[in-house]
């Protein structure tokens, strides 16, 4: 927090760009407002209803991910390693999301669960249900407090407000519009955000490159300042912190994109419910298909603009050459901000950050009331209520959560790269998760008992990594400790799963119909392809097969 | 909280949210635009490595807006009068 805290990134912002912020959040705020009257019972509240468009449901799937975190943290990294970033939008999301959209969607929205846990809770029973609600819980609020952290550290240094001041108000923003709106207010915004974020972050790209004399310029700088080893993302041994490059290779394809990027994008409450919005199982399945294709593409507009401020902006420089100064990584962006764009365009720019924290906190609060109000309280403190008591609910539960998040933003505020820190927050959370998830799906014998033993005892692998390697023990100076927790605690839950659903009873198959592979009949798992669900262009696989060939085409491209 | 009930349809999709940000990107394009016709110094664009970085901005914000405009004109949302099953 010290090093953002310096006067050298102050923007010299006028009244125009005060002007546009404001226009923004006015638009924010009547979205909140319209939404409101769509909202009459918990599920319009919760799940929007299930009653929107996938282009919707899409595009609020990739701005809800795409947070501050994403934004300053990925140019922080691209800043710093470079190219190799570029895997975890490639390798790390694309096949996550493709495989969510056509293997997974079809149970999450069939079933008609209205969370990931309540799928937990229809699968495996309490324990299991507990468990995953409680750890998802936590770590909304440890997320939601980073966004808080990361909004309230950019406008104190851009603007100079206090950060408290700045804390309060944005908290403010957000818990009126998703306490009004519930999820629809949620994901409108998030529509708006995206819009706005590349409005914001295309023209600073566009700008970045020309002064560093375009692409070939960039190159040029990048070799002769740091080594070309930052052009290219294989095998990207600064990333993962292993010396030899099969290793890190490894530790990319199976750390990252298998069990980091499948346990997050699967399993995650959060990206999930975005589709769980959406009005038909055609559009369900969609959904992370579409965020696919804007998924691909972001990383040019954060990432090379981290990789330009690397190489052109003069602290920046000398903090990459020398490891000291007044600024971190983190600040790559802002600097580069301060240094290219006019009035007008700052004000976009600083909206479309504003934007971007807010996207991310709101969907951290909306996925969290939901999975409180309906799968902590409904099901074990307070249960059989009218719904309307657990709509008002939701709105108490929005508010307490983000007085909460106030409180981790000051966890958040001990990492110096903060990706790092969510990384391993992922490792903890989300990788056991994925692993309890596939096997239960497409393994009709394993048991209740294995599905919450696997899931605590893979937690604990991966916290063990966690420790032992912020000891000292393991020796891995990248981000190769989170994509061996998450390995570690994905090998450990599906052995744990596995041996103990050998010795304990599994449930009567009649229970498992719509949540388990081989008993769902065909008919369930599949899309209809008519009426407002016809054609090619609307049928999951095709859209998944072009995602795929594009992200293999910009994998050989950049590669 | 319970005034939509007598209605019977859904009203989830009853705002168009392609028109709340086409209206925001009019706006933007507008003040961008004279911003960069007016209002940035030659100072500003040296900066920017020679761009106008307003005023380009500015204009495709309102090509922007005019295409998600003329998208939600084309295609309205239709609002379904309620043929699937009512929630619980």
């Amino acid at each position: 927090m010290h090093a953002l805290a310096q006067e050298q990134l102050r923007l010299d912002a006028g009244p125009v760009d005060y002007l546009l912020l404001a226009l923004y959040f006015v638009f924010v705020l009547g979205i909140g407002y319209l939404a409101r009257r769509s909202v009459s019972t918990s599920l319009d509240f919760f799940l929007s209803g299930r009653s929107l468009p996938a282009w919707v449901t899409g595009l609020a799937f990739i701005a809800a991910n795409l947070g501050a975190i994403e934004i300053i943290g990925m140019s922080a990294n691209g800043a710093q390693y470079g190219m190799p970033t570029m895997h975890y939008f490639w390798i790390g999301a694309i096949p996550a999301m493709l495989f969510l959209g056509v293997v997974m969607m079809p149970f999450y929205y069939g079933s008609k669960v209205r969370s990931v846990p309540e799928f937990m809770l229809r699968r495996f029973g309490k324990p299991a249900h507990l468990v995953n609600a409680l750890s998802f819980a936590a770590a909304q609020l440890l997320i939601a407090g980073v966004n808080l952290f990361l909004l309230a550290s950019i406008v104190n240094v851009l603007l100079g407000w206090p950060l408290w001041v700045s804390v309060i108000v944005a908290a403010a923003i957000v818990l009126s519009y998703t306490g009004l709106g519930g999820l629809s207010a949620a994901i409108y915004n998030e529509v708006l955000q995206f819009f706005v974020i590349v409005a914001a972050l295309l023209p600073l790209t566009v700008v970045g490159l020309a002064k560093v004399g375009g692409w070939s310029g960039l190159v040029d700088k990048v070799t002769t300042q740091s080594g070309a080893n930052e052009l290219s993302a294989w095998p990207g041994n600064e990333l993962t912190g292993f010396g030899s490059n099969f290793l890190s290779v490894l530790g990319i394809v199976f750390g990252l994109g298998f069990v980091l990027a499948f346990g997050y994008w699967t399993t995650n409450f959060v990206e999930v419910q975005r589709a769980m919005a959406s009005k038909s199982m055609s559009a369900a399945q969609r959904t992370p298909i579409i965020g696919a294709f804007p998924k691909m593409l972001i990383p040019f507009l954060v990432i090379i603009p981290g990789m330009i401020a690397a190489v052109s902006v003069q602290e920046m420089t000398v903090f990459k050459q020398r490891g000291t100064g007044d600024v971190d990584y983190n600040d790559a962006l802002l600097l580069l901000m301060r240094d290219l764009l006019p009035n007008g365009m700052l004000g976009i720019a600083l909206a479309g950050l504003l934007a971007s924290f807010m996207a991310g906190m709101a969907a951290n609060l909306s996925s969290f009331n939901t999975v409180f109000t309906y799968d902590i309280w409904q099901s074990y403190v307070v249960p059989g209520r009218s719904d309307g008591y657990y709509l008002r609910m939701g709105r108490w539960v929005t508010l307490g959560a983000t007085a909460a998040a106030v409180g981790t933003a000051f966890i958040a505020s001990g990492y110096s790269n903060l990706m790092d820190y969510l990384q391993q927050l992922f490792s903890l959370f989300n990788a056991p998760l994925f692993a309890t998830f596939i096997l239960g799906m497409f393994w009709r014998r394993m048991t209740p008992t294995a599905g919450w033993l696997g899931l605590v005892t893979g937690t604990g692998a991966s916290l063990t990594v966690f420790l032992l390697a912020e000891n000292g023990v393991l020796e891995l100076p990248g981000q190769g400790a989170s994509f061996l927790g998450a390995g570690a605690a994905f090998v450990v839950d599906i052995a744990v799963s596995v041996a103990v659903s050998t010795v304990t009873r599994p449930k009567p198959a009649a229970e498992l119909v719509g949540l388990v592979y081989g008993l769902t009949p065909k008919e369930d798992r599949t899309a209809s392809t008519t009426g407002e669900d016809a054609g090619w262009y609307r049928r999951p696989g095709v859209l998944a097969g072009i995602v795929l060939v594009m992200v293999v085409l910009l994998n050989i491209v950049f590669g | 909280m319970s005034q939509d009930k007598d209605t019977g349809g859904r009203r989830a999709a009853a705002f168009d949210v392609r028109l709340v940000i086409a209206a925001l990107f009019v706006l933007y394009g507008v003040v961008c635009t004279l911003m960069g016709l007016f209002g940035t110094s030659a100072e500003e664009i040296d900066r920017a490595a020679g761009i106008n970085i307003n005023l380009w901005s500015g204009v495709g914000m309102l090509v922007f807006s005019a295409a998600f405009a003329a998208w939600a004109r084309l295609r309205p949302i239709v609002v379904p009068t309620e043929t699937g099953t009512p929630e619980p």
